[in-house]
């Protein structure tokens, strides 16, 4: 897939000098599905807004299909669709007109037969002659999303998109933004959420004070740091592994009830069965075996917290 | 040049100006009416020509004038003001379109919603008085640069703003005086000599005294001094514009 977004050590600094973005670079293919994960104060929207053209870069590069995000703007920006954080809209606005502004400012001709078809697609065609301030939260936020779809981007940003959203908008929005995926289109989304990341991206980012610390394919993420926890709860109370034990990975948790055995479910053997044997070989009676798979929230905790000593 | 993009923010624009149109046209025509009662029958009766025009008439380009003028600012800084305030600026940021192209939308949506109350206040003012407009290629003209010099400083006005007192301050504190005692409803010769030096300085009087041609041949100063007026003013404004879209001041940060 060619590169469609490509950002090259992007810094912005705000008046007054704080540093939103120490030098980002990333490289985006054409039709995935890439997440931005990391806490608040990141830099995720200064990033999208900066790509977007709503705040200047400091310095760095950004080209979006070959074209310069300053110098080309004009191309640039036809090409990218943009749902912000913040709910914005015209509150006495009538829905339909405020796609059809966004359709017209992005330069493109009227077309009502592709405003109906986004105003279908986001469950807002019987909604389509409400004034914006009669329309719930999340209603709101599909209405930003028809505005942002509603020139025919080839590149989407969702800043937090899923933010205040119930479950069932969730699963809605995730449907579109694959629905989008099937069209070729490319989509940055932001979140605080980890399952959202998990749920939907072919890609996952972390960001954290301005910087990029690590962008992997979510599955290899996932199996990379994918370890698996056996948890081996005991009817006795252990107060040390005990020494036949000692050739396995293990430590004690529950305060002595539980074994944690951790292993590696890429490897041939997980040494799982010999494991069990063995305990029950040094009279340990087994209550119950639970396995825990580690999560990209635990690698996410893990790749943000601040390293010993350094706070 | 984003043509698509100047329409629709026009469109939209005036589509604001009509759900309102009620309240958008009943001020000014009832404003107006109440100053034809007041300084035309009241004062008037008192004042019966004004260098050969009846005061009534007199006053008419006047009203029109300080009507435009106040319009078209709020018009125009409401316009771009709003959309900073309520956070919908971000969509014409990340829009394929410069700045020149946003000011053309809103100054013309601005410009011409001033002008359609002023032709109102001049249909309104052939009920109470009866009006000849000597030259109206020139009037019209004059209606034309005023409500888009003033729309565009109103524009300015509304970038600057960071709050609504703001928003208010520069008209009510600047503009508002200015337009007052700009002769819009007495002829500067009719001042005592210093304050006819004073009144010189004040850029509305070149202005009025214009249009005021336009509808009798008579005026304070040369016709050609109020174009280079006007043609000045428009071209200050056009560079402060200018240097806004050059350095994305209060806009971009
Ligand atoms: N306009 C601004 N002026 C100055 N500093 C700003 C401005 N906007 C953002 N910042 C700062 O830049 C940093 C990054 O903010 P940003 O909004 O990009 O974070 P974020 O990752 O989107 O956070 P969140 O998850 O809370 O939305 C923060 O420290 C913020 O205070
Ligand atoms: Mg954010």
């Amino acid at each position: 897939m060619p590169t469609i977004l490509s950002i090259k050590d992007l810094r912005k600094a705000y008046d007054g000098g704080f540093e939103a973005l120490k030098g980002v670079s990333l490289e985006i293919d054409e039709g995935e599905i890439i997440a931005l994960l990391g806490p608040n104060g990141a830099g995720k929207t200064t990033l999208i807004s900066t790509v977007c053209g709503i705040t200047m870069p400091t310095s760095g590069s950004v080209t979006v299909a070959g074209f310069d995000i300053l110098r080309d703007f004009r191309q640039a920006r036809s090409l990218i669709g943009l749902v912000p954080q913040e709910i914005a809209l015209e509150p006495f606005e009538r829905v339909i007109n405020t796609v059809r502004f966004s359709r017209g400012l992005f330069g493109k001709g009227r077309k009502d037969a592709a405003v109906e078809d986004i105003l279908r697609r986001l469950s807002l065609w019987d909604k389509r002659d409400s004034q914006i301030r009669a329309l719930s939260g999340g209603m709101k936020r599909r209405v930003l999303i028809a505005k942002a779809l509603a020139h025919e981007p080839r590149v989407l940003f969702l800043d937090e998109p899923t933010a205040g959203v119930d479950v069932e908008l969730r699963k809605d929005m995730w449907e579109i933004v694959e629905g989008l995926r099937a069209d070729g289109v490319t989509t940055i989304l932001t979140t605080h959420y980890i399952e959202e990341a998990e749920a939907i991206a072919d890609r996952v980012g972390v960001i954290n004070k301005g910087e990029i610390l690590l962008v992997e394919d979510k599955d290899k993420l996932m199996a990379r740091m994918g370890q698996k926890q056996l948890n081996v709860q005991l009817t006795t109370q252990l107060d040390a592994v005990p020494e036949a034990l000692g050739g396995y990975d293990l430590t004690l948790g529950d305060e002595g009830w539980t074994l944690i055995y951790s292993y590696d479910t890429k490897s041939e053997r997980t040494g799982i069965t010999k494991l069990l044997t063995d305990v029950a070989g040094v009279g340990l009676q087994l209550r119950d075996v639970v396995t825990r798979q580690s999560s990209l929230e635990d690698i996410f905790v893990s790749l943000v917290k601040e390293p010993e000593g350094s706070a | 040049m984003n043509w698509s993009a100047i329409s629709a923010i026009y469109v939209f624009e005036m589509a604001r100006f009509f759900r309102t149109i009620a309240q958008s046209l009943i001020s000014p025509v009832l404003s107006t009416s109440l100053y034809f009662v007041v300084f035309g029958a009241a004062i008037g009766s008192r004042i019966d020509e004004v260098e050969g025009v009846s005061y009534g008439a007199f006053i008419v380009p006047g009203l029109i004038m300080l009507t435009v003028m106040t319009q078209a600012i709020s018009n125009a800084s409401f316009g771009i003001y709003f959309p900073k305030f309520i956070g919908t600026i971000y969509e014409l940021l990340s829009a394929p379109i410069n700045f020149l192209e946003i000011v053309m939308g809103y100054v013309g949506a601005a410009a011409t919603k001033a002008m359609f109350i002023g032709i109102i206040i001049l249909i309104t003012s052939f009920f109470f008085v009866d009006i000849q407009i000597q030259n109206p290629l020139a009037m019209v003209l004059f209606l034309v640069l005023t409500c888009v010099s003033f729309a565009l400083f109103g524009f300015i006005i509304g970038i600057w703003a960071g709050n609504f007192e703001q928003l208010q301050l520069v008209p009510l504190l600047i503009v508002t005086p200015l337009v007052f005692l700009g002769g819009s409803f007495y002829s500067i010769s009719m001042l005592p000599p210093v304050w006819q030096t004073i009144s010189m300085f004040n850029p509305v009087v070149y202005l009025i005294s214009g249009f005021r041609w336009a509808f009798f041949g008579v005026a304070d100063v040369h016709i050609g001094m109020s174009l280079l007026a006007i043609a000045g003013f428009t071209g200050l404004c056009l560079g402060a514009v200018w240097w806004i879209f050059k350095t994305g001041w209060r806009i971009r940060q």
